[in-house]
């Protein structure tokens, strides 16, 4: 029964844009899986303490690299995307090898990329004559707007596949990471780099790897978001809010589990809608709230952090796997031999 | 005679102004274990950070099988076949008992390649230092000597042919130094490891080693077979202090009095 859930699960979502779902609830599930990519991409890294404030950076590129190279090449997003993914990983590896080589961990790491997300964004407006600044980059349509050439999908159906295999793909690597040796020693670097050295680990190289990793995945969710929505802005993908966005999101889900990243954006998405809605009802009615919604993130960030620091999912999970073990009666206690 | 296995020639380290190790020169043969002995500040863990790759040498060279070492990279060092244990245990508490130890018997042992191999390097360093092999012992339920044998066991899963033991017994009581003696003393006759083992009590160490050398501020002042090194009139003065009949005496019969001295 149990093994079979993930796949009834599975099935579900892929049928979900064949038994007619509205457009309004589909425009939500893309947004939400785009965004699940983006929050597992980023919590790829994050939950072994290297915390990057600079991910809306590689969004950022994902997004305009595919554009620009589309609008002003006529390069198709197929080469424009692993283009746009190299960038990222370029960029990753530039900001990324200082900081590990000079041992610049922890919160010194975070507001190195906090810098680069905002050079990032200042390079968009500085560049406006090409990029649109902050009025944002619109790429050109081909054809009739569908075109698996310029993956382009005027369909929402066709695009809610698209993104399903991203997040899914962002799921799958997230889970190779997990099984592989590699999360033993990203765990052991997290603690102690220096006993993690003196136990033969690449430091820097096993850093770097996870660093590039994340920045591509990241990437490719900053080029679906443009191809999708058919416009990109820099605060819209990118900038301290975005970067600020993610690791809500991701704190919020549960940093240390698969799932995680996902419920995140769920809670986080169904949540900016809600508060979307009532903003604008009181709106009609005099009453002016714009920024509650930032104001009341602000809030659960800091009550998630200090009550649920493992998030919702984390928090669930513990506490499913607590009444089992309960359950299996007096727990064994490893003994210490020694 | 063979090449000896480390060879160390005037090493020196200076932070700043501060000289901590001076010109010190020491040759480790090939499966013998050599006491590293002086009181705290002396340079012990100088000299060991610097032959592990933790700290780049000032000057001097540091030979491993012949080829210099000196100001290599700490994991690179590990991969040459010298593996260290940390003064204070730094286990990660992140990940189960064996997987402390396998993650360095996958990464230790440069091109070990698959897991399996490191699962089984694992296991056994475990069950030479007496660990439970339960996958699912948490680091946080082993005491101060548990955490000691981790130390030891993750050196040992890197597949060291010298072994760096930065022991430090205090807060062991006497049967748990004695098994950490012994322990040793096994890893040099069962797997062949030449050791070097530092230490401020004199007292077991002196019991197992073949050879000692001392250290105060940073110089060597003596270096000979135990029973010498214990008659000799500098380390009595320098290192075992106003006490010397009562100390001489202890060290010189091998008593695991626990004395720190």
């Amino acid at each position: 029964m149990k093994k079979f859930l993930p796949y009834a699960i599975g099935l579900v979502m892929i049928s979900v844009p064949f038994i007619g779902t509205p457009q309004y609830p589909l425009h939500l599930m893309i947004v939400i899986l785009i965004w699940s990519m983006v929050y597992t991409s980023w919590s790829l890294m994050g939950r072994f303490g290297l915390v990057s404030l600079g991910h809306g950076a590689f969004m950022t590129v994902g997004a305009y690299v595919t554009a620009l190279l589309w609008n002003y090449g006529g390069i198709s997003p197929w080469i424009g995307i692993p283009a746009s993914l190299l960038t990222a990983a370029a960029l990753a590896f530039i900001v990324a090898y200082p900081c590990f080589q000079f041992r610049i961990i922890g919160h010194y790491f975070a507001l190195v990329t906090l810098a680069l997300s905002e050079v990032v964004r200042l390079i968009i407006m500085a560049t406006r004559d090409y990029t649109g600044g902050s009025l944002g980059f619109t790429p050109n349509r081909e054809g009739d707007g569908t075109s698996l050439y310029a993956l382009q999908f005027a369909d929402k159906e066709t695009f809610y596949l698209v993104v399903l295999g991203g997040w899914a793909l962002s799921l799958l690597i997230w889970k190779l990471v997990d099984r592989s040796m590699m999360r033993y020693a990203l765990d052991a670097i997290s603690e102690d780099e220096e006993s993690s050295a003196a136990a033969g680990i690449y430091v820097t190289r096993t850093k770097l790897k996870i660093t590039v990793l994340s920045a591509m995945m990241t990437a490719l969710g900053g080029a679906f978001y443009c191809q999708y929505q058919m416009f990109v802005a820099p605060d819209v993908v990118g900038g301290i809010g975005i970067s600020l966005q993610i690791i809500f999101a991701v704190v919020v889900g549960g940093i240390y589990t698969w799932m995680g990243p996902t419920i995140g954006a769920i809670i986080t998405i169904m949540m900016t809608e809600i508060f979307r809605n009532i903003i604008t009802d009181l709106r009609t009615e005099g009453i002016d709230l714009a920024g509650l919604d930032t104001t009341v993130y602000g809030l659960m960030l800091v009550l998630f952090i200090i009550f649920l620091p493992k998030g919702v999912l984390g928090e669930l999970l513990d506490r499913l796997a607590g009444g089992r073990a309960k359950k299996q009666a007096p727990a064994t206690q490893p003994a210490d031999s020694g | 005679m063979t090449e000896p296995i480390l060879a160390v020639e005037a090493l020196v380290k200076r932070f700043g102004g501060f000289t901590a190790v001076d010109k010190v020169s020491f040759k480790v043969e090939k499966g013998e274990i050599l006491g590293l002995i002086g009181p705290n500040g002396s340079g012990k863990s100088t000299i060991f950070n610097m032959v592990s790759g933790a700290l780049k040498p000032t000057e001097g060279s540091v030979r491993f099988k012949g080829k210099e070492i000196g100001g290599n990279l700490p994991n690179r060092i590990c991969h040459a076949g010298i593996g260290r244990t940390f003064q204070i245990p730094r286990p990660i508490h992140r990940l189960s008992v064996l997987e402390n130890i396998v993650v360095a018997g996958f990464y230790g042992q440069d091109g070990i390649g698959s897991r399996k191999a490191a699962f089984e390097a694992a296991e056994q360093a475990l069950d030479l230092v007496g660990l439970p092999t339960d996958p699912h012992a948490r680091v946080s339920t082993l005491g101060a000597a548990g955490l000691k044998k981790l130390e030891l066991a993750r050196a040992l899963a890197t597949g060291p042919e010298l072994l760096l033991a930065d022991e430090s017994l205090g807060g062991l009581d006497n049967s748990e130094m004695d098994q950490a003696a012994d322990m040793l003393k096994r890893i040099r006759t069962e797997m062949g490891i030449t050791i070097i083992w530092v230490e401020h009590i004199m007292g077991v160490l002196m019991r197992v080693v073949d050879r000692v050398m001392v250290l105060d501020h940073g110089e060597k002042i003596s270096e000979g077979l135990p029973s010498e090194v214990a008659h000799d009139p500098n380390v009595i003065e320098v290192y075992l202090g106003t006490d010397s009949e009562d100390a001489q005496a202890s060290a010189a019969s091998g008593a695991a009095s626990g004395t720190a001295l």
